[in-house]
Protein backbone atom coordinates (compact mmCIF):
# COMPACT_ATOMS: atom_id res chain seq x y z
CA UNK A 1 0.00 0.00 0.00
CA UNK A 2 1.60 3.26 -1.36
CA UNK A 3 2.26 5.57 1.93
CA UNK A 4 0.32 9.05 2.45
CA UNK A 5 2.08 12.36 2.19
CA UNK A 6 1.13 13.99 4.72
CA UNK A 7 1.36 18.24 5.06
CA UNK A 8 0.93 19.80 8.41
CA UNK A 9 2.64 22.34 10.84
CA UNK A 10 5.20 21.32 13.67
CA UNK A 11 6.29 23.54 16.04
CA UNK A 12 5.36 26.48 13.97
CA UNK A 13 7.16 25.43 10.97
CA UNK A 14 5.54 24.09 7.58
CA UNK A 15 6.56 19.62 7.75
CA UNK A 16 5.74 17.04 6.23
CA UNK A 17 6.20 13.31 6.32
CA UNK A 18 4.68 10.29 4.89
CA UNK A 19 3.32 7.22 7.08
CA UNK A 20 0.83 4.31 6.71
CA UNK A 21 -2.97 5.39 7.36
CA UNK A 22 -2.88 3.23 10.43
CA UNK A 23 0.66 4.48 12.13
CA UNK A 24 0.75 7.31 15.06
CA UNK A 25 1.44 10.64 14.91
CA UNK A 26 3.54 9.69 17.71
CA UNK A 27 5.17 7.14 15.14
CA UNK A 28 5.44 9.48 12.28
CA UNK A 29 7.06 12.33 14.56
CA UNK A 30 10.19 10.09 15.89
CA UNK A 31 10.27 7.94 13.07
CA UNK A 32 9.07 10.12 9.78
CA UNK A 33 9.97 13.49 10.94
CA UNK A 34 12.98 12.53 13.27
CA UNK A 35 11.52 14.44 16.39
CA UNK A 36 12.18 11.38 19.09
CA UNK A 37 11.71 13.54 22.16
CA UNK A 38 8.58 12.55 22.71
CA UNK A 39 8.21 9.20 24.00
CA UNK A 40 6.34 5.73 24.10
CA UNK A 41 5.44 4.60 27.01
CA UNK A 42 2.31 2.55 27.34
CA UNK A 43 0.58 3.12 23.57
CA UNK A 44 -2.55 2.54 24.77
CA UNK A 45 -3.27 6.63 26.14
CA UNK A 46 -2.63 5.96 30.29
CA UNK A 47 1.13 7.63 30.78
CA UNK A 48 0.94 10.70 28.93
CA UNK A 49 4.64 10.23 27.73
CA UNK A 50 4.11 10.85 24.31
CA UNK A 51 1.70 14.35 25.24
CA UNK A 52 1.90 16.93 22.06
CA UNK A 53 -0.25 19.60 21.16
CA UNK A 54 -2.66 19.24 18.18
CA UNK A 55 -3.92 22.75 17.21
CA UNK A 56 -3.32 23.96 20.82
CA UNK A 57 -4.82 21.08 22.32
CA UNK A 58 -3.22 18.22 24.79
CA UNK A 59 -3.70 15.09 23.01
CA UNK A 60 -2.01 11.50 23.73
CA UNK A 61 -0.27 11.14 20.11
CA UNK A 62 -0.50 7.35 20.42
CA UNK A 63 -4.31 7.88 20.09
CA UNK A 64 -3.97 9.95 17.33
CA UNK A 65 -3.69 8.79 13.87
CA UNK A 66 -0.28 9.97 12.01
CA UNK A 67 -2.87 11.00 8.72
CA UNK A 68 -4.81 12.95 11.32
CA UNK A 69 -2.18 15.80 11.34
CA UNK A 70 -3.27 17.06 8.27
CA UNK A 71 -3.46 20.69 8.15
CA UNK A 72 -3.50 21.06 11.34
CA UNK A 73 -0.49 22.18 13.68
CA UNK A 74 2.08 20.21 15.79
CA UNK A 75 3.70 21.27 18.74
CA UNK A 76 6.28 18.61 20.35
CA UNK A 77 9.01 19.06 23.65
CA UNK A 78 11.57 20.13 20.28
CA UNK A 79 9.07 23.14 20.09
CA UNK A 80 9.03 24.26 23.51
CA UNK A 81 12.20 26.36 23.99
CA UNK A 82 12.17 29.75 22.48
CA UNK A 83 13.38 29.60 18.56
CA UNK A 84 13.40 32.71 17.38
CA UNK A 85 15.96 33.90 15.18
CA UNK A 86 18.47 34.67 17.47
CA UNK A 87 17.94 32.88 20.24
CA UNK A 88 20.73 31.14 22.36
CA UNK A 89 20.39 27.59 21.28
CA UNK A 90 20.89 27.14 24.56
CA UNK A 91 17.66 29.05 26.20
CA UNK A 92 15.38 27.08 27.37
CA UNK A 93 11.59 27.30 28.34
CA UNK A 94 10.97 28.10 32.09
CA UNK A 95 9.69 24.86 32.37
CA UNK A 96 12.54 23.20 31.48
CA UNK A 97 14.69 25.24 33.81
CA UNK A 98 12.79 24.60 36.64
CA UNK A 99 12.97 20.66 36.41
CA UNK A 100 16.64 21.02 36.38
CA UNK A 101 16.80 23.40 39.21
CA UNK A 102 13.91 21.34 41.22
CA UNK A 103 15.38 17.89 39.79
CA UNK A 104 11.89 17.16 38.83
CA UNK A 105 13.11 14.14 36.64
CA UNK A 106 15.61 11.63 37.31
CA UNK A 107 15.00 8.58 34.38
CA UNK A 108 13.64 11.22 32.27
CA UNK A 109 11.60 9.45 30.35
CA UNK A 110 8.46 10.79 31.45
CA UNK A 111 9.82 14.56 31.39
CA UNK A 112 8.99 15.86 27.90
CA UNK A 113 5.18 14.77 28.24
CA UNK A 114 5.11 16.41 31.49
CA UNK A 115 6.67 19.41 29.61
CA UNK A 116 4.33 19.15 27.42
CA UNK A 117 1.58 19.01 29.60
CA UNK A 118 2.27 21.41 32.13
CA UNK A 119 3.05 23.81 29.19
CA UNK A 120 -0.70 23.38 28.05
CA UNK A 121 -1.51 24.12 31.92
CA UNK A 122 0.39 27.40 31.96
CA UNK A 123 -1.08 28.65 28.73
CA UNK A 124 -4.65 28.01 29.68
CA UNK A 125 -4.11 28.74 33.29
CA UNK A 126 -1.18 31.19 34.44
CA UNK A 127 -1.60 30.77 38.48
CA UNK A 128 -2.75 27.18 38.45
CA UNK A 129 -3.31 26.02 42.47
CA UNK A 130 -1.66 22.75 43.48
CA UNK A 131 -4.58 20.87 43.56
CA UNK A 132 -5.22 22.33 39.92
CA UNK A 133 -1.75 21.02 38.87
CA UNK A 134 -1.63 17.20 40.30
CA UNK A 135 -5.26 16.80 38.42
CA UNK A 136 -3.98 18.72 35.05
CA UNK A 137 -0.92 16.11 35.48
CA UNK A 138 -3.26 13.28 36.33
CA UNK A 139 -2.50 11.64 33.68
CA UNK A 140 1.35 11.90 33.27
CA UNK A 141 2.90 8.91 34.94
CA UNK A 142 6.51 8.93 36.86
CA UNK A 143 7.88 6.14 38.16
CA UNK A 144 11.30 8.16 39.96
CA UNK A 145 10.22 11.17 41.28
CA UNK A 146 7.00 10.80 43.76
CA UNK A 147 5.40 14.02 41.62
CA UNK A 148 6.59 16.23 44.24
CA UNK A 149 9.35 17.93 42.66
CA UNK A 150 7.69 17.89 39.70
CA UNK A 151 4.47 20.03 41.23
CA UNK A 152 6.62 22.48 42.79
CA UNK A 153 8.89 23.32 39.29
CA UNK A 154 5.63 23.88 37.78
CA UNK A 155 4.58 26.40 40.44
CA UNK A 156 8.22 28.27 40.33
CA UNK A 157 8.12 28.26 36.48
CA UNK A 158 4.26 30.00 36.66
CA UNK A 159 5.55 32.30 39.28
CA UNK A 160 8.25 33.15 36.73
CA UNK A 161 6.14 33.39 33.58
CA UNK A 162 3.90 35.64 35.41
CA UNK A 163 6.90 37.91 36.13
CA UNK A 164 8.02 38.23 33.04
CA UNK A 165 4.51 39.46 31.76
CA UNK B 1 -1.40 -7.68 6.70
CA UNK B 2 -4.06 -6.62 4.42
CA UNK B 3 -4.01 -2.40 3.94
CA UNK B 4 -5.78 -0.56 6.32
CA UNK B 5 -7.80 2.88 4.28
CA UNK B 6 -7.82 6.16 6.36
CA UNK B 7 -10.39 8.31 4.95
CA UNK B 8 -11.41 11.96 6.70
CA UNK B 9 -14.98 12.55 4.35
CA UNK B 10 -15.77 16.07 4.66
CA UNK B 11 -19.88 15.60 4.81
CA UNK B 12 -22.17 13.00 6.47
CA UNK B 13 -23.56 11.87 3.04
CA UNK B 14 -19.63 11.05 2.06
CA UNK B 15 -19.28 9.32 5.40
CA UNK B 16 -21.75 7.07 5.30
CA UNK B 17 -21.48 6.53 1.65
CA UNK B 18 -17.73 4.98 2.91
CA UNK B 19 -19.36 3.38 5.86
CA UNK B 20 -21.97 1.51 3.85
CA UNK B 21 -19.16 0.39 1.08
CA UNK B 22 -17.22 -1.70 3.42
CA UNK B 23 -18.60 -3.67 5.97
CA UNK B 24 -14.92 -3.31 7.85
CA UNK B 25 -14.55 0.19 8.13
CA UNK B 26 -14.67 1.51 11.71
CA UNK B 27 -15.63 5.11 12.18
CA UNK B 28 -12.84 6.95 14.29
CA UNK B 29 -13.52 10.25 16.35
CA UNK B 30 -11.32 10.97 19.34
CA UNK B 31 -9.94 7.13 19.11
CA UNK B 32 -9.52 6.70 22.44
CA UNK B 33 -11.21 3.42 22.57
CA UNK B 34 -11.17 2.39 18.91
CA UNK B 35 -7.00 2.56 18.53
CA UNK B 36 -6.89 1.24 22.06
CA UNK B 37 -9.04 -1.67 20.59
CA UNK B 38 -7.12 -1.75 17.60
CA UNK B 39 -3.84 -1.88 18.91
CA UNK B 40 -4.95 -4.64 21.19
CA UNK B 41 -6.48 -6.84 18.23
CA UNK B 42 -9.78 -6.99 19.48
CA UNK B 43 -10.86 -5.15 16.41
CA UNK B 44 -8.96 -5.37 12.64
CA UNK B 45 -11.13 -2.76 10.68
CA UNK B 46 -10.39 -2.29 6.98
CA UNK B 47 -10.46 1.47 7.20
CA UNK B 48 -10.49 3.87 9.49
CA UNK B 49 -13.60 6.62 8.64
CA UNK B 50 -12.43 10.08 10.80
CA UNK B 51 -15.95 11.56 11.34
CA UNK B 52 -14.01 14.70 12.75
CA UNK B 53 -13.08 17.07 9.13
CA UNK B 54 -17.20 16.91 8.79
CA UNK B 55 -18.13 20.17 10.11
CA UNK B 56 -21.40 19.20 11.57
CA UNK B 57 -20.12 16.36 13.65
CA UNK B 58 -17.88 18.58 15.63
CA UNK B 59 -19.16 21.48 17.58
CA UNK B 60 -21.60 23.15 20.60
CA UNK B 61 -24.64 25.12 19.75
CA UNK B 62 -26.82 25.66 22.47
CA UNK B 63 -30.25 27.41 21.67
CA UNK B 64 -34.02 28.15 22.81
CA UNK B 65 -34.64 24.58 21.72
CA UNK B 66 -31.33 23.30 23.83
CA UNK B 67 -28.30 21.61 23.25
CA UNK B 68 -26.77 20.52 19.91
CA UNK B 69 -23.47 18.55 20.00
CA UNK B 70 -21.56 17.16 17.46
CA UNK B 71 -21.00 13.56 18.54
CA UNK B 72 -17.40 13.80 17.78
CA UNK B 73 -16.84 17.01 19.80
CA UNK B 74 -13.64 16.38 21.89
CA UNK B 75 -14.39 16.43 26.16
CA UNK B 76 -12.42 19.18 26.55
CA UNK B 77 -14.32 21.49 24.32
CA UNK B 78 -17.65 21.01 26.16
CA UNK B 79 -15.96 21.47 29.63
CA UNK B 80 -14.99 24.29 28.41
CA UNK B 81 -18.43 25.88 27.22
CA UNK B 82 -19.48 28.33 29.82
CA UNK B 83 -23.23 28.02 28.62
CA UNK B 84 -23.44 24.45 28.53
CA UNK B 85 -22.04 24.19 32.10
CA UNK B 86 -24.58 26.27 33.27
CA UNK B 87 -27.44 24.60 32.13
CA UNK B 88 -26.50 21.35 32.33
CA UNK B 89 -23.66 21.42 35.24
CA UNK B 90 -24.56 17.18 35.88
CA UNK B 91 -23.97 16.52 32.15
CA UNK B 92 -20.12 18.62 32.46
CA UNK B 93 -19.45 17.11 35.55
CA UNK B 94 -19.61 13.44 33.75
CA UNK B 95 -17.91 14.69 31.15
CA UNK B 96 -15.20 16.01 32.88
CA UNK B 97 -14.77 12.45 34.60
CA UNK B 98 -13.69 10.70 31.99
CA UNK B 99 -10.11 10.12 31.73
CA UNK B 100 -7.17 12.19 31.72
CA UNK B 101 -6.55 15.76 30.40
CA UNK B 102 -4.95 14.40 27.07
CA UNK B 103 -7.92 11.87 27.15
CA UNK B 104 -10.19 14.60 27.15
CA UNK B 105 -8.12 16.30 24.44
CA UNK B 106 -9.66 13.52 22.29
CA UNK B 107 -12.09 11.85 23.56
CA UNK B 108 -15.46 12.49 22.94
CA UNK B 109 -19.10 12.37 24.09
CA UNK B 110 -20.56 10.21 21.25
CA UNK B 111 -17.48 7.71 21.37
CA UNK B 112 -18.03 7.39 24.88
CA UNK B 113 -21.95 6.15 23.92
CA UNK B 114 -20.77 4.30 20.73
CA UNK B 115 -18.44 2.35 23.00
CA UNK B 116 -21.45 1.05 25.27
CA UNK B 117 -19.69 0.18 28.53
CA UNK B 118 -22.03 -0.47 31.11
CA UNK B 119 -19.64 2.17 33.06
CA UNK B 120 -19.63 5.19 30.90
CA UNK B 121 -20.04 7.92 32.81
CA UNK B 122 -21.51 10.36 29.87
CA UNK B 123 -24.68 7.95 29.73
CA UNK B 124 -26.26 8.43 33.19
CA UNK B 125 -25.97 12.08 32.22
CA UNK B 126 -27.71 11.86 29.00
CA UNK B 127 -30.42 9.80 29.58
CA UNK B 128 -32.08 11.89 32.60
CA UNK B 129 -31.42 15.03 30.61
CA UNK B 130 -33.80 13.21 27.86
CA UNK B 131 -30.80 13.49 25.00
CA UNK B 132 -31.61 11.93 21.96
CA UNK B 133 -28.97 10.36 19.47
CA UNK B 134 -29.28 11.33 15.96
CA UNK B 135 -28.12 8.39 13.78
CA UNK B 136 -27.12 8.87 10.24
CA UNK B 137 -27.68 5.60 7.64
CA UNK B 138 -27.77 4.48 4.12
CA UNK B 139 -32.00 5.41 4.78
CA UNK B 140 -31.37 8.67 6.19
CA UNK B 141 -32.02 9.92 9.44
CA UNK B 142 -32.91 8.58 12.80
CA UNK B 143 -33.33 9.54 16.50
CA UNK B 144 -33.13 7.06 19.12
CA UNK B 145 -33.39 8.42 23.29
CA UNK B 146 -30.21 7.77 25.02
CA UNK B 147 -31.63 5.18 27.24
CA UNK B 148 -32.41 3.04 24.50
CA UNK B 149 -29.10 3.71 22.52
CA UNK B 150 -27.20 1.05 24.25
CA UNK B 151 -27.91 -2.72 24.16
CA UNK B 152 -25.07 -4.73 26.16
CA UNK B 153 -22.11 -4.41 27.06
CA UNK B 154 -19.84 -2.88 23.68
CA UNK B 155 -23.15 -2.83 21.78
CA UNK B 156 -25.81 -0.34 20.48
CA UNK B 157 -28.83 0.08 18.20
CA UNK B 158 -26.20 1.71 15.07
CA UNK B 159 -27.51 -0.45 12.27
CA UNK B 160 -24.97 -1.48 9.55
CA UNK B 161 -23.76 1.60 7.67
CA UNK B 162 -25.16 4.12 9.82
CA UNK B 163 -23.32 6.19 12.77
CA UNK B 164 -24.23 8.90 15.26
CA UNK B 165 -24.37 12.20 14.15
CA UNK B 166 -25.10 14.29 17.10
CA UNK B 167 -26.84 14.63 20.41
CA UNK B 168 -29.87 16.94 21.39
CA UNK B 169 -30.68 17.66 24.71
CA UNK B 170 -33.46 19.76 25.22
CA UNK B 171 -33.45 22.97 27.29
CA UNK B 172 -33.34 22.51 31.25
CA UNK B 173 -37.07 23.54 32.29
CA UNK B 174 -36.91 26.62 34.76
CA UNK B 175 -35.94 25.29 38.33
CA UNK B 176 -34.86 22.47 36.96
CA UNK B 177 -30.80 21.40 37.28
CA UNK B 178 -28.95 17.73 37.51
CA UNK B 179 -26.15 16.27 38.78
CA UNK B 180 -24.07 12.83 38.32
CA UNK B 181 -21.85 10.95 40.94
CA UNK B 182 -19.68 8.29 40.72
CA UNK B 183 -17.10 6.14 42.65
CA UNK B 184 -13.79 5.15 41.62
CA UNK B 185 -11.69 3.68 44.17
CA UNK B 186 -8.96 6.56 43.35
CA UNK B 187 -9.45 10.09 43.27
CA UNK B 188 -8.74 10.26 39.52
CA UNK B 189 -8.11 8.31 36.10
CA UNK B 190 -10.29 4.73 36.87
CA UNK B 191 -13.51 3.59 35.70
CA UNK B 192 -16.70 3.76 37.78
CA UNK B 193 -17.18 1.13 40.55
CA UNK B 194 -21.06 2.51 40.19
CA UNK B 195 -22.54 5.79 39.05
CA UNK B 196 -25.83 7.54 39.48
CA UNK B 197 -27.37 10.78 37.62
CA UNK B 198 -30.00 12.86 38.72
CA UNK B 199 -32.40 16.04 36.56
CA UNK B 200 -35.12 17.54 39.07
CA UNK B 201 -37.61 20.15 38.49
CA UNK B 202 -39.16 21.85 41.77
CA UNK B 203 -42.08 24.26 41.41
CA UNK B 204 -41.34 28.04 43.26
CA UNK B 205 -42.51 26.63 46.38
CA UNK B 206 -39.57 24.12 46.10
CA UNK B 207 -42.33 21.07 45.22
CA UNK B 208 -39.94 18.68 43.32
CA UNK B 209 -42.62 18.24 39.80
CA UNK B 210 -40.51 15.65 37.84
CA UNK B 211 -37.24 13.65 38.44
CA UNK B 212 -35.26 11.22 36.09
CA UNK B 213 -32.75 9.04 37.61
CA UNK B 214 -30.45 6.20 35.88
CA UNK B 215 -27.66 4.39 37.45
CA UNK B 216 -24.20 3.48 35.68
CA UNK B 217 -21.65 0.26 35.71
CA UNK B 218 -24.78 -1.80 37.57
CA UNK B 219 -25.88 -3.32 34.76
CA UNK B 220 -25.63 -4.42 31.22
CA UNK B 221 -26.38 -0.66 30.43
CA UNK B 222 -27.37 2.35 32.21
CA UNK B 223 -30.05 2.20 33.35
CA UNK B 224 -33.33 4.34 33.93
CA UNK B 225 -35.04 3.78 37.13
CA UNK B 226 -38.39 5.49 37.19
CA UNK B 227 -39.10 3.82 40.47
CA UNK B 228 -36.68 6.06 41.86
CA UNK B 229 -37.91 9.21 40.12
CA UNK B 230 -41.27 8.38 40.84
CA UNK B 231 -40.61 8.87 44.85
CA UNK B 232 -39.11 12.18 44.72
CA UNK B 233 -41.97 13.29 42.64
CA UNK B 234 -44.54 15.47 44.64
CA UNK B 235 -42.06 15.72 47.43
CA UNK B 236 -39.59 18.29 48.66
CA UNK B 237 -36.76 16.18 48.05
CA UNK B 238 -36.31 15.94 52.12
CA UNK B 239 -34.34 13.14 53.52
CA UNK B 240 -36.89 10.42 53.41
CA UNK B 241 -37.47 10.78 50.35
CA UNK B 242 -33.68 11.02 48.80
CA UNK B 243 -33.49 7.47 50.99
CA UNK B 244 -36.44 5.84 49.18
CA UNK B 245 -34.88 7.27 45.92
CA UNK B 246 -31.60 5.56 46.70
CA UNK B 247 -33.61 1.95 47.74
CA UNK B 248 -35.55 2.01 44.61
CA UNK B 249 -32.17 2.64 42.98
CA UNK B 250 -30.55 -0.21 44.91
CA UNK B 251 -33.30 -2.76 43.78
CA UNK B 252 -33.21 -1.85 40.46
CA UNK B 253 -29.67 -2.47 40.24
CA UNK B 254 -28.69 -5.44 38.62
CA UNK B 255 -24.48 -5.50 39.09
CA UNK B 256 -21.66 -8.00 38.54
CA UNK B 257 -19.23 -8.90 40.89
CA UNK B 258 -15.97 -8.32 39.49
CA UNK B 259 -12.59 -6.49 40.42
CA UNK B 260 -13.97 -3.40 41.15
CA UNK B 261 -16.61 -4.24 43.39
CA UNK B 262 -19.07 -7.09 44.44
CA UNK B 263 -22.45 -7.33 43.65
CA UNK B 264 -23.53 -6.13 47.19
CA UNK B 265 -21.22 -3.47 47.48
CA UNK B 266 -22.31 -2.30 43.55
CA UNK B 267 -25.96 -2.34 44.74
CA UNK B 268 -25.22 -0.43 47.86
CA UNK B 269 -23.10 1.80 46.30
CA UNK B 270 -25.91 2.81 43.54
CA UNK B 271 -28.34 4.06 46.19
CA UNK B 272 -25.94 6.36 48.26
CA UNK B 273 -25.42 7.71 45.25
CA UNK B 274 -28.89 8.27 43.25
CA UNK B 275 -29.48 10.02 47.26
CA UNK B 276 -25.98 12.35 46.76
CA UNK B 277 -26.41 12.84 43.39
CA UNK B 278 -30.09 13.89 44.20
CA UNK B 279 -29.58 16.44 46.86
CA UNK B 280 -27.14 18.70 44.82
CA UNK B 281 -29.27 18.72 41.97
CA UNK B 282 -32.36 20.06 44.29
CA UNK B 283 -29.66 21.85 45.39
CA UNK B 284 -28.89 23.18 42.19
CA UNK B 285 -32.53 23.86 40.44
CA UNK B 286 -33.27 26.11 43.98
CA UNK B 287 -30.35 27.98 42.84
CA UNK B 288 -31.18 28.46 39.56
Amino acid sequence: MAKLHVETTINGEPAEFLCEPQETLLSALRNGVGLTGTKEGCATGDCGACSVLLDGRLVPSCLVLAPEAQDRTVTTIEGLAPSSPGANHDTLHPLQQKFLEHAALQCGFCTPGFLVAAKALLDANPDPSETEIRYWLAGNLCRCTGYDKIVRAVQDAAKEIRAAR
Amino acid sequence: MPAIRYEAPRSVADAVRLIGADPGARVLAGGTDLLVQFRAGVRQPTAFIDIKRIPELVGIRVDASGLHLGAATAAAVICEHDEVKRLWPGFVEAVHLIGSTQIQGRGTVGGNLCNASPAADTTCALIVNRAECVIAGPKGERTVAAEAFCTGPGRNVLEPGEFLVAIRMPRPAPRTADAYLRLIPRSEMDIAVAGAGVSVTLDASGVCTAARIAVGAVAPTALLVPDAARVLIGSRIDEAALARAGEAASAAARPIDDKRGTVEYRRTIAGVLTRRAAAVAAQRAIEK
